[in-house]
């Protein structure tokens, strides 16, 4: 049980649980980010915030404290 | 139905995900009749064209903004649902055409279910089956599985458009259904049922098809339970739906736990059927290898500091020929104009009101055009949503928007491209605080007033002069970004919630020309068309302000007769040029500077530099000029030696000097901060949709520069300095 912010860059994990405001949660829901999916860290933007990780062959931008509100665990 | 009647026109909505290639399929779709208007109230761009069906019918089609879900946060994002379902003003769609990715089919195909739910009969676009390739899904196994028509499109070459055509067509004689691939369980259904019975009637099928249908009721019940949120309670901009529906809503038990099951019932769907459609993996290898590049912690900003730096040379330095061209076109237009007319009020009218407006107004276009190209392009190929990437780390520390880079630095060049550029941002509230701040950057019209003030009052070597106006740009720099971070905590509708952000990042795509300057013509015209007529209205009052009356006051000079006797043509130029600063000073402009004299004394302005800044309303460069009239000197620019000295050896009353270096500081500062610019208001207004911000742009601007030319002038002076 770690949080997706926590997982070094590239490693796969899968998700757990998605928490945060309702509307966030849902979007983030909404683009298949659900229980079960494999979710990776690819690139920190180079101020350290936010990550860009890749979901379904996507490839999403999100800030480092909302990656913290998605829990994952090791495939 | 009885063929001589008229048959109502089909209505065709074209809806999908971003970055899927919708614009482009909606540009080959309607061609040439494609019309762009806004929603009311919002700057949604709304796009609608013509479509030709088998059979002689004509349809319209509408282009839905781009969308992940029907889900709304705000009134922005409910518009799509609206088009969609047909609340609101909205037409109901005879047919949604949903543009589904080959590269990621699951995902756009969760808009297509959330569609079917609500019983709309659909079509699906299969585009970017190019970039697919042997990753693209059997068109007749998804066909099979969605129960609705496939059809493989590739807008550019045109390949399966008129298949697409006669989908449609099929699509509109087809009877409604509505399919739900997932079963609410017994307590969900009972929330379904409660809120169902709140949704007014025009929102129910009964109203929107003709027919009741329980099932996709429930859908629009379950969206309302979904998305709505007790008031003042949501995370963003309120939905704008009917109180009784609200209460409904929030009463149910809109829970996390809604959201769950509707969202998970669908996707759980979508995982079982999809993959096995999906022989192949998506080869991404050219994007990630140049993400590697682009999105490097030192290669990835040098080449950002590059594209950036490109940018904005084109709009400071670039557009600046063409400005010219423009300005020396009206010029000479207004010089043609007045050698047929001859001279006399109405070609005064004509020439310094009408043309010269007209000109102020086409002026901006080469920065608007440029710009427009530069974002197309960008947001085409996929590196603005990277720039808002690399940027939101600084940008979110003044709760501004990753996006909302590009507006602020072109912002250095011209506020109004700026301003219009804040649209691709998808959130008003990042908008509006984006617009309240771009025009407090150091724009190229403030320049000259700049040039002007430091070499007459400011002296010092080259190098200091220099240094002074770098720190006339890092002022601004540090005032628009200090601005956004206050507003954004004291200004309710500015006020950053918790806003995700969350950002695709889509595949590098080469830009299809055509769209680019497409859109870029569009935002031109549309400018010209919202913006322009207000600039010139502006521009014509102030002409007519600081031109009547055209009466001499009592006591001046008989300058008729004194020009005739001059003897020599200098002599006769001065005598013209004292009678123009006589006649501003009499002019309702000239008197106004001489009212609000009093007001702007504390700063240490007089009545002529008062002037001025009414006639830099039009545009802050019209400042020099203005000043030039006022002393006497008829075309003078910023570069004038005597316009220069003039502000030098200016005397008061008691002999001292009128205009002091701590003076010049004042003026420079309240330019900087001051929003002296009708076209800046006039863009606002029209970005934003009402007057509301423009005039609390140019309250809180005025404010903010009177009191801070107030401290450093009077500051200065306490301490010492003159």
């Amino acid at each position: 049980m770690v949080k997706l912010a926590d997982r070094p860059l590239g490693q796969t994990s899968t998700v757990q649980s998605v928490e945060g405001s309702r509307a966030f949660r849902r979007r983030l829901l909404e683009m298949g980010l659900v229980p079960g999916v494999g979710v990776r860290i690819v690139t920190v933007a180079p101020l350290g915030d936010p990550l860009q990780i890749e979901v379904r062959g996507g490839q999403w931008s999100i800030r480092r404290d909302e990656a913290a509100q998605i829990t994952v665990e090791d495939v | 139905m009885n063929a001589a009647a008229e048959p109502k026109r089909l209505h065709v909505v074209l809806a999908g995900n971003p970055n899927v290639g919708k614009t482009t399929l909606f540009n080959a779709l309607t061609g040439s009749s494609a019309k762009v208007s806004n929603y009311p109230g919002i700057t949604v761009d709304r796009k609608r064209g013509k479509l030709q069906l088998p059979g002689g019918r004509t349809a319209e089609i509408d282009d839905v903004p781009g969308t992940y879900s029907v889900n709304a946060r705000s009134a922005e994002e409910q518009i799509a649902l609206d088009a969609l379902v047909g609340l609101a003003d909205a037409p109901v769609p005879d047919v949604v055409v949903v543009c589904v990715d080959a590269t990621s089919v699951a995902r756009s195909c969760y808009l297509l279910l959330q569609l079917q739910e609500l019983g709309a009969r659909c079509v699906v676009a299969l585009t970017m089956v190019d970039e697919a390739a042997a990753a693209t899904p059997d068109a007749k196994d998804l066909a099979a599985l969605l129960g609705c028509d496939v059809v493989p499109v590739t807008a550019r070459t045109g390949a399966g458009l008129p298949q697409l055509i006669a989908a449609i067509d099929r699509a509109s004689h087809a009877e409604r259904r509505t399919t739900w691939r997932w079963e609410p369980g017994a307590s969900l259904r009972e929330k379904l049922q409660t809120v169902r019975a709140a949704l007014p009637a025009e929102w129910t099928t009964t109203e929107l098809h003709g027919a009741a249908d329980d099932r996709a009721d429930n859908a629009l019940a379950l969206w309302a339970l979904t998305c709505i949120e007790p008031r003042g309670k949501g995370d963003d901009d309120e939905l704008i739906v009917p109180d009784a529906l609200r209460t409904a809503a929030v009463s149910a038990g809109a829970t996390a736990d809604v959201d769950n099951e509707a969202v998970l019932g669908r996707w759980t769907w979508l995982d079982r059927e999809i993959p096995a459609l999906i022989k192949k993996r998506v080869n991404r290898d050219r994007t990630q290898s140049i993400d590697r590049v682009l999105l490097h912690r030192v290669a990835g900003f040098l080449v950002f500091l590059a594209v950036m730096t490109m940018v904005f040379a084109c709009l400071f330095w670039g557009a600046d020929p063409l400005i010219s061209g423009i300005e020396w076109l009206f010029d000479k237009l207004g010089g043609l104009v007045r050698s047929l007319l001859g001279d006399g009020i109405f070609t005064d009218f004509l020439v310094d009101g009408v043309i010269a407006g007209v000109g102020s107004v086409v002026v901006f276009l080469p920065q608007i055009m440029m710009l427009f190209l530069f974002l197309g392009f960008l947001e085409d190929c996929g590196y603005l949503a990277r720039i808002a990437y690399l940027m939101d780390r600084v940008m979110r520390a003044m709760n501004l928007h990753g996006r909302a880079f590009v507006p602020m630095l072109s912002g250095f060049a011209c506020a109004i491209p700026a301003v219009m550029a804040t649209r691709t941002m998808e959130r008003k509230r990042d908008r509006i605080l984006t617009m309240m701040v771009v025009p407090l950057m150091t724009c190229s019209a403030r320049l000259p007033i700049y040039s002007l003030v430091i070499a007459a009052l400011l002296p010092g070597s080259h190098l200091v002069q220099a240094m002074l106006l770098v720190g006339m740009y890092l002022f601004s720099v540090i005032t628009s970004l200090f601005a956004a971070f206050v507003l954004s905590r004291t200004v309710k509708p500015l006020k950053a919630k918790r806003l995700p952000f969350l950002i695709e990042l889509p595949p590098y795509r080469l830009p299809r020309i055509k769209d680019v300057i497409r859109s870029m013509r569009t935002k031109s015209f549309m400018f010209l068309r919202e913006a322009g007529t207000v600039i010139l209205g502006c521009s014509i009052v102030l002409w007519a302000l600081l031109y009547f009356p055209r009466e001499l006051p009592k006591g001046s000079p008989d300058f008729p007769t004194l020009i005739e006797k001059a003897p020599t043509p200098a002599a006769k130029e001065t005598l013209q040029d004292q009678r123009a600063a006589l006649r501003l000073e009499n002019s309702f402009g000239g008197k106004l500077g001489h009212t609000i004299e009093p007001v702007i004394k504390p700063l240490g302005f007089d009545w002529k530099i008062g002037v001025g800044i009414i006639g830099a309303f039009a545009a802050r460069e019209v400042f020099v000029s203005t000043l030039g009239i006022v002393f006497g000197l008829q075309d003078a620019d910023e570069t004038s030696t005597p316009l220069r000295d003039s502000l030098r050896h200016e005397k008061k009353a008691d002999g001292s000097r009128a205009y002091t270096p701590l003076m010049g500081l004042s003026l420079m500062i309240f330019f900087a901060l001051a929003c002296q610019c009708m076209s800046t208001l006039a863009v606002v207004r029209r970005e934003s949709g009402s007057w509301r911000w423009p005039a609390f742009l140019f309250t809180y601007m005025t404010v903010l520069a009177y009191v801070v030319s107030f401290v450093v002038y009077q500051g200065g002076k306490l301490l010492g300095f003159s």
